[in-house]
């Protein structure tokens, strides 16, 4: 082991931490720089998924602080992805005087989320999720010139860090039991359930809980989707929930592994299924209905992504490769769609001044196009086919039904299909906001410029692919896990 | 040797058309569909003419050129998800045959009678066209979750069709059969699941693939709670009594050829699900249940028929009389025997046929001039004057879903009704009490909106002017409803002089089934 070593394996984050530092610079200079700026950030951006593309297949450093991994490195290509489009997205909204400081806080989150993604060791991961979660509070609360941004900054940061101190002091008790903060090693040592044990995972899985949105950990999140800058609600709804998903995972199959029990119909063993399927289906139930009395699209999409949070957890419930191999797929399409939902979202809202409801009426005529691309992003979340989000339910409810052998869990997918049947309610509203309403004043068409155009239409696309296609995204995540 | 050979070679260039172009029937339409988000609104109903003619065609030619109807023969099995076992695997028999050619009949018509779609017309026939390639789709589908990916496609298509271009309380009417059709969905969708994680043994191509499942022996017990989901998930969209309530609201709301599309083909879609899906791979559990089908069924004739006598809106007879015609079908299926099954069937075909042509004048000759569907007001315009054409029409569609024979609902309920007789002689008892009242309320509508006598100088509904702006253009019977109603009309007599030449195709594919009782 040398430095060089080191650096060759943390490359792609170095990438990172290196643009941060120049956007951070060229933000201070005198003069426009924004443009600049976020365009070196997404080139840095570029620059680290070809950097990930080289790293070794294997490898580990420090006893597991870092792994590398065939998921690790398809991950973190994804967290860069996502962080990519929220460039595009920031750039549209150009509101803020101090353009590159919010870029660098938006790559100092992007490596937060690739430590994350890239650590089995519980104090790296603790590092991860505080280098996001502070990125985040100041994203979130960056527009000075709007109340709601400030509150939305403030609850998110008052809620986070309570639950970051309970996932700190989880981790404490793990390590007092066990004498390490290696997953792995952790997984080989746990016995059976103690009540001090059991205490410990609980109080590891609150932070987690909190990160995904779970309820009843979800306090902060409508205030933080509607009142954040929506660049910053975008990022925390899809990079941060997908690396908090992958970390969750890694967390309770690896490092509690022996813990898991099962949360079956009437045949409930203590574990941290039964507390996972018990958050799952507090989210699906209170997401769905809180979300149908909405009538602003980003309260409900947050709303709405309780309700997600809840679906995506059916995968860890069951557990196993397939388990997670669900949760890994649901959970990246869900956030892919949830990033074109937003960019959508900040369009309308950069025209019209809102994003309630009316704001949207008669978006059909306005812009078909970013009509026809949010009746996709809608229609994805409401789980239809031929759309991603079906596929990514289908899977993770077959998985979860297919755990034991006996259909224990259907009681778990039957609320989950029937919090799907009033997700669709709410979503087909949006819709028809869009598509059957009409305006008494004609507004004029949206203008869209290239880049906007072009970023939405590719989520669209990327949704609509793997929908019709998921066999190879589903084949690259279960090939490369363990 | 050499001209031995010589003849079977020059036949066989000779040869008609693959059975496998049946499949081209999904693609065509999708392909129309999409063509039409990019062509200008003035060539966007010839463009769907064009697709639902070629669909038609070439579901006739599938229909008539069957090799094998009894069997369920591969047409195209192309792995999909190779992770997880989908398959693109199309088949056919001789039931899906028939459902694809009342597919393409109801999709021609269905074009032709919304010829004067001036809002938003690419919009209209892209959605319209989406349920008709879904059914197409639902149709041939062999691979369980293919057959379910199509089956909830047609779903949002429907929502827009009648949200946008309905009438009467349409955002309500929309929603609520969208949401009856996600919750039949729902409940088919957990049945797929347990298949899927059930069955297969470890092979989850086997685990999908209708032909293989078919074969695959459930648990019996598996099958007793299966089979009721996936069945009422299917069913809903049949209209099962008292899941039935989205379809009279949501034909009254829809545009004519939302009606049309959903009595002809939607309602079928549910049926063919539960027969081709539910019934197919839960023999046992099918058996368990079928007496309360059955029950559920006859309630459906009787009760939507008392209801349909009640009605003061054409629309609403009309939907509550394709409730009652779907509780036929059910009931057909229940009986588990030969006839039953396979008037089932025909009766599919026939109310697909006849429930269109009754939409078509109610919804685009009688609404779209008088403005009115309201019994009591129709029968004071003495329409039967004005509108001979549409009369002519209605009696015959009248005729036929009252059963008088020589049309193809007296074909249909017959065969019904004979194999009912030996599974269940109380339902045929019911039903026939049933079949007076479905008589009686087609006979009060046919009255009312044409043959009235009353002396009343009404032309109009009250308040607005005597005669439209638009009344010398809008008065006469366009052609393109001539042509609409000429091919329901033809296909319904059709059917009900030569119920063989269904027959002969349904029947084969029926005995194959293994659920069959003697």
């Amino acid at each position: 082991m040398n430095y060089l070593e080191l650096l060759r394996l943390a490359a792609p984050e170095a990438v990172i931490v290196v643009t941060a530092l120049v956007v951070l610079a060229l933000g201070l200079m005198s003069g426009r720089t924004s443009g600049l700026c976020s365009g070196v950030a997404a080139a840095g951006l570029l620059f680290a998924v070809s950097a990930v593309l080289l790293l070794p297949d294997q490898a580990t450093l420090f006893d597991g602080m870092l792994v590398i991994t065939p998921l690790t490195s398809l991950f973190k290509m994804i967290c860069l992805a996502l962080a990519f489009f929220t460039v595009i997205l920031a750039r549209g909204n150009g509101a803020f005087p101090n353009h590159g400081e919010y870029l660098a806080l938006l790559l100092l989150a992007t490596i937060g989320l690739m430590l994350l993604v890239g650590s089995e060791e519980l104090l790296v991961i603790f590092i991860g999720l505080e280098l996001t979660g502070l990125s985040l509070y100041i994203m979130a609360g960056f527009d000075k010139t709007d109340v709601r941004s400030a509150e939305a900054g403030l609850k998110y940061f008052l809620f986070g860090s309570t639950a970051s101190a309970f996932t700190l002091f989880g981790i404490s008790l793990i390590y007092g039991m066990t004498g390490t903060t290696s997953l792995v090693a952790i997984g080989a040592k746990l016995g059976t359930l103690t009540p001090l044990l059991a205490a410990g995972i609980v109080m590891t899985l609150i932070g987690f809980a909190f990160k995904i949105a779970a309820a009843p950990f979800h306090l902060w999140a409508p205030d933080a989707y509607q009142g954040a800058p929506i660049p910053s609600a975008a990022f925390i709804a899809s990079a941060s929930k997908v690396a908090s998903f992958v970390v969750l995972g890694k967390i309770v199959l690896v490092g509690f592994g022996p813990a898991q029990g099962a949360a079956g119909w009437q045949a409930v063993i203590a574990g941290w299924a039964p507390l996972l399927a018990a958050l799952a289906a507090l989210s699906i139930l209170l997401g769905n209905l809180v979300a149908l009395a909405q009538s602003n699209v980003r309260r409900l999409l947050a709303y709405s992504a309780v309700a997600h949070a809840g679906y995506t957890l059916l995968g860890l419930v069951a557990g196993g490769r397939e388990g997670l191999s669900a949760t890994l797929f649901y959970t990246t399409v869900y956030a892919f769609t949830l990033v074109g939902a937003f960019a959508v979202v900040a369009l309308v809202r950069r025209e019209t001044g809102g994003d309630d409801f009316f704001h949207f009426s008669a978006l059909r005529s306005r812009s078909p196009l970013l009509a026809g691309c949010m009746a996709v992003f809608m229609l994805s979340l409401a789980g239809l086919p031929p759309l991603a989000g079906f596929f990514g339910k289908f899977y993770l409810f077959a998985a979860a039904l297919r755990v034991g052998g006996n259909q224990g869990l259907l009681w778990l997918v039957a609320l989950a299909l029937f919090g799907s049947l009033i997700s669709f309610y709410y979503y087909l509203m949006v819709l028809k906001v869009i598509f059957v309403d009409k305006t008494a004043n004609p507004v004029p068409l949206l203008k869209l410029d290239f880049l906007q155009r072009s970023s939405i239409v590719v989520l669209a696309g990327i949704v609509l692919y793997f929908g019709i296609f998921p066999g190879g995204f589903v084949q690259q995540i279960t090939s490369s896990l363990p | 040797m050499l001209f031995g050979e010589l003849p079977k070679s020059a036949r066989e260039s000779r040869a008609l058309p693959k059975p496998s172009m049946i499949a081209w029937t999904i693609y065509v339409t999708f392909g129309a569909a999409l063509l039409l988000l990019f062509l200008p609104g003035l060539l966007a109903r010839w463009m769907a003419l064009l697709a639902a003619l070629a669909g038609f065609a070439i579901s006739l030619i599938g229909f008539f050129n069957a090799a094998d109807v009894g069997t369920f023969a591969t047409i195209i099995r192309l792995p999909w998800i190779r992770a997880l076992g989908m398959e693109y695997h199309l088949a056919a028999d001789g039931i899906s045959l028939t459902m694809c050619l009342v597919t393409g009949l109801t999709a021609v018509s269905a074009v032709l009678f919304s010829w004067d779609v001036e809002e938003r017309p690419s919009e209209f026939f892209f959605w319209l066209l989406l349920v008709v390639g879904g059914s197409y789709g639902v149709f041939l589908s062999a691979d369980l979750f293919l057959l379910f990916v199509f089956y909830e496609l047609v779903i949002v298509p429907k929502y827009f069709l009648i949200a946008i271009w309905g009438s009467t309380n349409k955002e309500y009417g929309a929603m609520k059969l969208t949401l009856y059709s996600f919750f039949g969905g729902a409940l088919a969708l957990i049945g797929i699941i347990a298949i899927y994680v059930t069955a297969g043994g470890g092979d989850a191509t086997a685990a999908l693939d209708l032909q293989q499942l078919a074969q695959y022996q459930f648990p019996p017990q598996f099958q007793a709670w299966a089979f009721p989901v996936l069945f009422l998930g299917f069913a809903v969209l049949a209209g099962i009594w008292p899941l039935h309530t989205w379809a009279p609201t949501g034909h009254v709301a829809a545009p004519t050829a939302g009606s049309m599309l959903l009595a002809g083909i939607v309602m079928k879609l549910g049926a063919y699900g539960a027969l081709r899906v539910s019934m197919n791979l839960f023999p046992e559990g099918f058996h368990i249940w079928s007496k309360w089908i059955a029950v559920l069924g006859v309630i459906g004739i009787v009760y939507a028929a008392a209801v349909a006598f009640r009605q003061r809106d054409l629309k609403f007879v009309i939907g509550y009389s394709s409730v009652s015609h779907m509780g036929f079908v059910l009931l057909g299926l229940a009986t588990a025997n030969v006839l039953g099954v396979g008037g089932a069937v025909l009766q599919m075909f026939s109310h697909g046929v006849i429930a269109a042509l009754l939409f078509a004048v109610a919804g685009r000759m009688v609404y779209r001039r008088t403005h009115t569907r309201d019994l009591e007001t129709l029968s004071g315009m003495r329409l039967r004057h004005t509108m001979p054409f549409a009369a002519f029409s209605f009696v015959i569609a009248s005729a036929a879903s009252m059963g008088i024979p020589g049309f193809s609902g007296f074909a249909a309920e017959i065969t019904i009704l004979i194999g009912a007789w030996k599974a269940y002689p109380m339902a045929v008892l019911v039903t026939g009490a049933g079949m007076v009242l479905v008589a009686a309320f087609t006979l009060r509508a046919l009255k009312k909106t044409f043959f009235a006598d009353s002396p009343s100088d009404i032309h109009m509904q009250p308040g607005r002017p005597p005669v439209d702006a638009d009344w010398d253009e809008q008065s006469q019977i366009s052609a393109a409803e001539k042509w609409g109603a000429g091919l329901l009309m033809f296909a319904t007599l059709a059917a009900g002089v030569y119920p063989k030449f269904l027959l002969d195709r349904i029947l084969p594919a029926v005995e194959a089934m293994r659920w069959l009782k003697p």
